[in-house]
């Protein structure tokens, strides 16, 4: 059943929207990371008015499908609010807003790591709460996180698929194509995922080779 | 009452219904390959360890939606088999999570402290009576948590089924703005509601049940 001179036919094609479902994945996570940080600050905040709906609108994010959310960036906005999205930047937007309360939690986890000590000393040292947050507490929260922020990236990679939902030419949609076109699903969409495997393993080893290296510098009083 | 939109309702939860049965299949489905896999991959043979650390990679490697296709559209092509989108949508989803779910497994019989498992040789249990008895038991109570993560990420996961024409609540969805495209925001404001609450409703339920565990081992 498996055709190797079409495998090989149709592999160029699928090579071709590697960058393009690379781009949607890391301009998802760099705005996940970017709004990440402020909904985790928000939630922290000792003002209820801002704590309260900021956690409630980030718990609703991520206890509702990606896919809905997709639908409703690209279906309802241009009928409700008059603005009209490429699929690609309703893609990014959606993926970016959904994975920001994920990373919102990371953030929060390496803050929450902080010594309470350093916040003391902050206090001691008479700093004030943004040269506090600035100087001592996000330098020594960040840095930790990073392999996990790495898995996330990696995650959201992974998610891209979904965006063929909305019409966005990514690998899935362009087998899909070539698949309906020849009736030939096998080659198309088990390229589709050995293109994957191989494009996340790796990153998911050096992830985890970045991990293990905090761990053990940790362990020596470096990091 | 208008802006309720709550004639949409009947079509939409009838379709809710069968993403919630979907979800109770997978989820029975995912854990019994989380548990294969995760106390495969700690196996004495080197063959089982492979084994299972090849699904387990293949399975986390690349995404729900390729393996959902993959299974639904390109397996019947090769083994000649008609599949059915309902066994379709539980053997990816089943496979999917069961493989999020081995690490789970896996790094909590890793986490039961060495001495427990010292001790129970010192008693002279089989291993199997070991794992049954010691070290199953404490590893259950961290892997909690982690499950009922995975379990909400399945519900979620659940609506990309609709892609492949399963009559999900989110398929009901398409079809109701199928009829009337300018009911679109009342039809998926409602799914995004039906989703949270479904998916708050496993929350509460997990949350309970480990309560439950905890209290047993106070």
């Amino acid at each position: 059943m498996w055709d190797w001179g079409y495998a090989n036919s149709i592999l160029p094609k699928l090579l071709e929207v590697i960058p393009t479902t690379l781009a949607s994945a890391i301009l998802g996570f760099i705005l996940a990371c970017l709004l990440g940080l402020p909904i985790a600050l928000a939630r922290r905040s000792s003002k209820k008015w801002i704590a309260w709906p900021v956690a409630a609108f980030s718990e609703f994010i991520r206890s509702t499908p990606l896919l809905i959310q997709l639908f409703v960036l690209v279906f309802v906005f241009p009928q409700s609010f008059n603005i009209t999205l490429s699929p690609f930047l309703a893609g990014v937007i959606g993926l970016g807003l959904h994975y920001s309360t994920y990373l919102s939690e990371v953030y929060r986890s390496g803050i929450d790591s902080v010594p309470r000590g350093q916040w003391e000393a902050s206090i001691a040292l008479n700093f004030n709460k943004l040269r506090t947050w600035l100087r001592i507490v996000l330098p020594q929260s960040i840095p930790p996180t990073i392999p996990v922020m790495g898995n996330y990236l990696i995650v959201m990679f992974k998610e891209t698929p979904t965006l063929s939902a909305i019409t966005v030419v990514e690998l899935l949609m362009t087998a899909k194509v070539i698949g309906s076109a020849s009736f030939k699903y096998v080659e198309a969409f088990t390229l589709v995922g050995i293109i994957f495997l191989v494009l996340s393993y790796p990153s998911s080893l050096l992830v985890r080779a970045l991990e293990r290296r905090m761990k053990r510098n940790e362990r020596r009083g470096i990091a | 009452m208008d802006w309720l939109s709550l004639d949409l309702l009947p079509p939409l939860l009838k379709g809710l219904k069968i993403t919630l049965l979907l979800t109770v299949i997978s989820i029975v489905v995912a854990f019994c390959f989380a548990l294969l896999a995760g106390l495969g991959r700690l196996s004495r043979f080197a063959i089982v360890r492979a084994i299972m650390s090849t699904y387990v990679e293949i399975f986390r490697g690349t995404s729900l939606l390729i393996q959902l296709f993959w299974i639904y559209f390109a397996l019947p092509m090769l083994l000649d088999v008609r599949l059915s989108a309902m066994t379709a949508a539980v053997i990816a989803l089943g496979l999917n999570y069961g493989a999020y779910g081995s690490e789970v497994v896996r790094s909590s019989i890793l986490a039961v402290p060495k001495g427990q498992i010292e001790a129970s040789t010192a008693l002279n249990m089989t291993p199997y009576q070991r794992m049954r008895r010691v070290i199953f038991p404490q590893a259950w109570v961290m892997m909690l948590p982690g499950f009922g993560n995975l379990q909400i990420e399945l519900l979620k996961g659940t609506s990309l089924v609709y892609l492949i024409t399963l009559a999900d609540v989110t398929y009901q969805g398409m079809t109701l703005r199928s009829f009337d495209i300018s009911r679109t925001p009342a039809i998926l404001a409602w799914l995004l509601i039906l989703y949270f609450i479904a998916s708050y409703t496993l929350t509460l339920i997990v949350r309970l049940s480990e309560r439950k565990v905890v209290k047993g081992r106070g």
